[in-house]
């Protein structure tokens, strides 16, 4: 006995959940992507060679010892006190350049810390000193 | 007398071409996406407040430096004085390098001062200070 031959009912591929499918692999990368950048203390370093000579009275000195206690034109401050400090400083000198110069043995998280303290201050000419 | 429309207009939004535009879409984030990361050494990185974003992954290079004096690019593990050239030859590729010095938080000062010394050296002179956000 046979069945019969089957109505033909046309041969398109559904192109209607392309589109949903599409909107999936879509989502996969979005998710997937980590845009999550890099975030850090920005520093831009004096080029090879380039000395300027700068009047004693517009340099402070910033020092950090190897146990990250910090003295700054002299004084030694706490570093969490170091921004207020070097504002006032600031507001009685605008072209005051800031040396930091830590110790050798002297820790990175203690100069982050100063470089951090001097940004919030608003300090834009830091420079920094060879360690010895 | 009752005025008849002349054209029947079709107000349909063609939706036969959305798989296209999705598929753009998703071919613009494929390309985009930068997948190539390197492994870099384990450190903790150093707190700071007053920190600001990276502009663009592709013109940025990291530096690894863990607490026991380690030094990384690109997983490649080098001597303070051989960063030096390559980074000099990275500089001459892509002239608005950024480097991003990912330094662990008790890595020595005179190493630092190592790096900063080969950067300057390599005219590399961009360079950031990774590091997380501050909550005080």
């Amino acid at each position: 006995m046979s069945k019969g031959k089957r109505r033909f009912r046309g041969g398109d591929i559904p192109t209607s959940s392309m589109a949903d499918i599409a909107f999936l692999l879509l989502i996969f990368f979005l998710v997937t992507t980590t845009i999550d950048m890099d975030k850090g203390l920005g520093m831009v370093l004096p080029a090879e060679g380039e000395e300027i000579e700068i009047n004693k009275k517009n340099i402070l000195n910033c020092l950090i010892n190897s146990s990250g206690s910090v003295l700054i034109g002299g004084e030694g401050v706490e570093v969490r006190n170091l921004s207020k400090t070097v504002r006032q400083k600031l507001a009685e000198n605008d072209k005051l350049v800031i040396s930091v110069k830590a110790h050798k043995a002297a820790t990175y998280r203690d100069y982050v810390a100063v470089i951090d303290q001097l940004k919030r201050a608003n300090a834009t000419r830091i420079s920094i000193a060879e360690s010895n | 007398m009752k005025i008849k429309r002349k054209t029947q207009l079709d107000s349909d939004i063609p939706t036969a071409s959305m798989p296209d535009i999705i598929f753009m879409l998703l071919i613009f984030f494929m390309v985009t996406t930068v997948l190539r990361e390197y492994s870099g050494l384990p450190i903790s990185l150093p707190k700071a407040k007053r920190i600001e974003k990276l502009k663009s992954k592709r013109h940025t290079s990291h530096i690894w430096v863990s607490k026991d004096g380690l030094i990384s690019i690109e997983d490649k593990l080098y001597a303070s004085d051989g960063i030096r050239h390559v980074m000099y030859e990275k500089r001459v590729t892509d002239p608005q390098l950024v480097i991003s010095l990912k330094a662990d938080e008790r890595a020595k000062m005179g190493l630092i001062s190592d790096i900063h010394t080969e950067l300057r050296k390599a005219d590399a002179l961009k360079l950031n200070y990774s590091s997380k956000t501050a909550i005080d």
